[in-house]
Formats: structure tokens, C-alpha cells, sequence
């Protein structure tokens, strides 16, 4: 008779077990199919404020970064603007001012051409510029031929030599533009501040200036306005260097060295300016060496034997002229190699 | 073909640091370097939360995009790698990222930065045999079939690493099961201190 009240407790704790081990199995599949559970313990998460601050680039007291130097936020916030005013408006618009000076210059040359002197040549030589002004105008302009053509390299040579030569050249090519980049920058920065520092006597603006502009350097109306040591557009091209030119040097240095840690947003805006900057002086320099070279007779004479001819100096810079007349050589002074002792960059008496 | 994506999920992220540890380790990555970086927002506050980022594999690349070099390419799968032979550390590539994902050895003096790094997506790089691979870029699992590392050895598998709809998928059935409406992301703007699991289902 004991068997048949055993037999109910037997099965009813077997009943139990397979019971609680249902259920046992059972708890995370109810648990997760339960949202309002899941929720109650969800963490409520970051406030707007810190996406805000995400967002807006600045690193609140609470950020952390894994990594050890980083001083980076979540995002890059000004990556993007970067990307956009670079690829978008620098890019192509440096392009535009660079090829439309060199289109104008050459329709300029084949339609007007030449600007002769006035009157034939005395055969009087008046010193212009002194060895050294020389000697460092040429390194300059050699270093800025350099980095300009390095640099516009970095900045369009992907779409032209790439695909031309092969990754191979292309490689060595690119490789060579940023090194020559990087190691002559600082060079003809230091060079430039020199340059600058010894002319800037002879370019500070006159009222006679003015008339300069107005009169279009002589292209308007006849003759050829007043003008010293420096005329209207050789100090324009002065004062363009002393800013804008100063200004690709500062934000050259920016970017050549970022051993002092200067952040990823400096740097963006650095290279923003010196992007500008450059391709604008490109544009600028170019008229420079076409208006001293093949633009007008007997001005790059100057710059490469340091003499100009007497006619020259008085149809360019008539009141440097009234000045100095006193000190004109015969050219075969100069051949039998007595040079001038007196006169030049160095020796204005009255600055402009 | 696969769109290969990262995507982090906050909610599960405790800022371990496993994923960076194992990318290290998987890529002999270069002492300094750190492909994989984990970020904690509001850091000992109530509902902070972490993320691990590195290079996202964008589709539309900034540093592709700025490049002077051209030395990035998008593989067949969406992997964003880049040549170190063309590289020419100039940094352009680190101004424009939005996820601060590029790297360089060196900050020295005129620029000598040397040879950008960044995650490969574990698919390694271009080379002319798999040593000189594994030494530039590190590992390739993608070639042998597997996922990434930072990704495989995620603990609480916060991070996910695949193609884009499979991590999609995943990340939209726990989002479901999480049982709020931007259980994606924290940061939802009715939730405040003191109610720190409200339930934006409930609407209101």
C-alpha cells in the first residue's frame, strides 16, 4: 500500500525539477522578448549638451581618448569645411587665376607687344641695383620658381603626371616636390624678409603714385606718369609681397614643422591661407617677369648687369632720373670694367 | 560584393580597450601607433558611454579626396586602403578625416612625418610579396576569410565588422529588442538624470 502514495510524490517532484529547468531555460528568452524590462535598466546616455560639444570641435572636461597624445575629439568637425573650401574653391579657382594670367599675358604680348623705349639708347649707363640686391633677387626668384612649380605639383599633379608616367615617376616626382617643398620654404622665407627689409626705403607710397594707377603705369594716354626710384607697380608688387608674401611664409612655417604640436585646425587654416596666398602670388609673379623681361625694352638688363640705359631711366622713373643724371657712365667705362662708384638701390637720396 | 563597415554599439562598449589591444597585436603595429582608439563621453558621469573608432571605411573618402599623392584606393569589398610606397606624409589626409583615423610615425622638423597608418580593415595593403605585406601594413585576414581582429575579440561584441547590411541587421534586431526608439544611440534629449530609463516607446 506504500507503493501507490510514493508513486505521486515521486512524480510530482520530477514534475518540479522539469518545471524549474523550463523555466530556468526559459528566463532570457522571456527576459529579452520584454522590452519594458530592458528599458528599466537602460542607461538614458549622453546629454545633447556633450553632442554639441562633439560636434562643435572643443573637448569637455569628461572626454576621453584611449589614445595617449591624442587631442582629438569624436569627430573631425572642421575636416569636412577643409576638404570642401580646398577641393572645391581653392583647387579650381587657383586654376582659373594662374592659366587666366598666363592666357591674358600672352594676348597681351601678341596684340600690344613690346613696350620700346621712347628714344633710342644714350649709350649712359646709370647703376640700378647692387650686387647684392641682385644676388639675392635671383635666389629668391629661383626659389620661388622652385616652390611654385613643387607646389602646384602637390596640388594638381595627381590629375595630370599620375596617370601620364606611372606610379613609379609619379612616385619619385611627388616625393621630390614635397622635400624640395619643405626643405627651401624656410629658405626663401628668410631670404624674402631680407629682400623686403632692403627695398622698403625705396617703396614707401607717394602722392605721385596715385596718378600712376590712374594713368595705368603710361598704358593710358600718352607718355609716362612720374615716378622714383620704384614706380606705382613696382611698389604694388612690394607691399603684395610684404603681406600676402609674408603671410605664405608664416603659414609655411605653420605646416613645415609640426614638431611643436600645433593642432590638426591650425594647421587646416594654415594651409588655407598658403594656398590662396601662393596661387595668387603665382598669378601676381608671373606679370612681374613678363613687365621685366620680354614686356618692356631694357628693364631686365637691370637686374643682370645692375645698369640701365639713360633713356630708360627717364622714361620709367623720371624723378629717380632728375636725381641721379649726375652720375651717368659711358658704356665703355663699364666695358673697359670701371664700374660706377657712386648711385644705385643703396644710394637714393630721397626715398621713392 | 560586400561593403565592408565598422559600426560600434555604445549601449554595449565598457571601454575595455580589447579592440585596440588586439589590432596591435594582430598588425605589429608600430610603436606609437594606435590604429584603434576608444573615446568616452561624460567619463564618470551617470550614462556615459564609449565608442571605439578607427578608420571608418568611408564611401566617400576625405582622404581620398585631398590626397596629393593619390595613394588611396577602395578595394572590391569598400576597404579604404592606401600605397606606402606613394605616400609622402604631407598630412593632408589627417586634416580631413572626420574620425582622426590617420597616423605618423614621426612629427619632426620640415615635415618629415614619414608613412601615414592606418586601419587596413585587416585586409593589409599593397606589396610584392605577403612579408613585405604583413611588415607595411600588417595582418590580411580578409584574404584568408576572416574579419577583423579588433572586431572578433570584442567582448561584450559591441563592435561589429562585416558587410554593411549583415552589421545592419544585428544592430537593428538588438535595437528592437532594446525596446526603445533611439536604442541605437544614447543621447535621447527627454531623458535626464533623474529619469535615466525612460522609455521613448512610450511617447511622453
Amino acid at each position: 500500500m506504500d507503493m501507490p502514495t510514493a508513486w505521486p510524490l515521486w512524480r510530482m517532484l520530477a514534475l518540479a525539477l522539469a518545471l524549474l529547468l523550463g523555466l530556468a531555460f526559459a528566463q532570457p528568452v522571456l527576459a529579452q522578448a520584454d522590452p519594458d524590462r530592458e528599458a528599466a535598466t537602460a542607461v538614458g546616455g549622453v546629454s545633447p549638451d556633450t553632442w554639441r560639444l562633439v560636434r562643435s570641435g572643443e573637448v569637455g572636461p569628461n572626454f576621453r581618448d584611449s589614445r595617449a597624445d591624442s587631442t582629438y575629439n569624436l569627430i573631425n568637425a572642421s575636416g569636412q569645411s577643409w576638404r570642401q573650401l580646398r577641393n572645391r574653391w581653392v583647387s579650381p579657382f587657383g586654376l582659373i587665376a594662374v592659366g587666366g594670367i598666363i592666357v591674358v599675358i600672352s594676348l597681351f604680348y601678341v596684340i600690344v607687344g613690346r613696350m620700346d623705349l621712347s628714344q633710342p639708347r644714350t649709350g649712359r649707363k646709370l647703376l640700378r641695383w647692387s650686387l647684392f640686391v641682385r644676388s639675392i633677387h635671383w635666389t629668391v626668384a629661383t626659389l620661388f620658381i622652385v616652390l611654385a612649380l613643387s607646389g602646384l605639383n602637390l596640388l594638381y599633379g595627381k590629375f595630370v603626371f599620375r596617370p601620364l608616367f606611372g606610379d613609379a615617376v609619379w612616385g619619385a616626382m611627388i616625393s621630390a616636390s614635397k622635400v624640395a617643398h619643405n626643405y627651401l620654404g624656410p629658405l626663401f622665407g628668410i631670404l624674402l624678409v631680407v629682400l623686403l627689409a632692403r627695398l622698403l626705403k625705396h617703396n614707401w607710397p607717394k602722392r605721385h603714385d596715385l596718378s600712376w594707377f590712374r594713368l595705368g603705369g603710361g598704358m593710358i594716354g600718352k607718355g609716362h606718369p612720374d615716378a622714383g626710384f620704384a614706380n606705382g607697380g613696382e611698389k604694388m608688387w612690394f607691399w603684395i609681397l610684404a603681406t600676402a608674401g609674408l603671410a605664405v611664409v608664416a603659414s609655411g612655417f605653420v605646416l613645415d614643422f609640426p614638431n611643436y604640436g600645433q593642432s590638426r585646425d591650425t594647421m587646416q587654416w594654415a594651409n588655407i591661407i598658403h594656398a590662396v596666398g601662393a596661387l595668387g602670388l603665382t598669378a601676381v609673379a608671373l606679370g612681374h617677369a613678363y613687365i621685366g623681361s620680354i614686356g618692356s625694352e631694357g628693364s631686365l638688363e637691370g637686374m643682370t648687369t645692375g645698369y640701365v640705359d639713360e633713356t630708360w631711366a627717364k622714361d620709367h622713373h623720371n624723378l629717380w632720373y632728375e636725381e641721379v643724371k649726375d652720375q651717368v657712365i659711358p658704356e665703355e667705362q663699364l666695358a673697359a670694367g670701371r664700374p660706377a662708384t657712386q648711385g644705385g638701390d643703396e644710394a637714393a637720396s630721397r626715398p621713392g | 560584393m560586400a561593403q565592408m563597415k565598422f559600426m560600434c554599439d555604445a549601449e554595449r562598449c565598457i571601454e575595455c580597450n580589447g579592440c585596440v589591444t588586439a589590432c596591435k597585436n594582430a598588425n605589429d603595429v608600430e610603436w606609437g601607433i594606435q590604429r584603434r582608439r576608444v573615446v568616452t563621453l561624460d567619463d564618470g558621469e551617470p550614462g556615459e558611454i564609449s565608442i571605439s573608432v578607427a578608420c571608418m571605411h568611408c564611401d566617400d573618402a576625405p582622404c581620398m579626396a585631398v590626397c596629393p599623392t593619390d595613394c588611396f584606393y577602395k578595394t572590391d569589398d569598400g576597404i579604404v586602403l592606401h600605397d606606402k610606397d606613394l605616400c609622402i606624409g604631407c598630412g593632408y589626409c589627417l586634416y580631413a578625416c572626420p574620425f582622426g583615423a590617420p597616423q605618423f610615425p614621426k612629427q619632426n622638423a620640415f615635415g618629415e612625418r614619414g608613412k601615414m597608418d592606418k586601419c587596413t580593415f585587416c585586409a593589409g595593403g599593397p606589396a610584392e610579396s605577403k612579408e613585405e605585406e604583413y611588415e607595411k601594413y600588417g595582418a590580411n585576414r580578409i584574404a584568408d576569410g576572416k574579419l577583423p581582429l579588433c572586431a572578433e575579440m570584442c567582448s561584450t561584441k559591441a563592435l561589429l565588422a562585416g558587410d554593411a547590411q549583415t552589421v545592419a541587421d544585428i544592430f537593428r534586431q538588438r535595437v528592437v529588442q532594446r525596446g526603445h526608439a533611439d536604442g541605437g544611440w544614447s543621447g535621447n534629449p527627454r531623458a535626464d538624470a533623474d529619469n535615466l530609463a525612460y522609455d521613448a516607446t512610450r511617447q511622453g
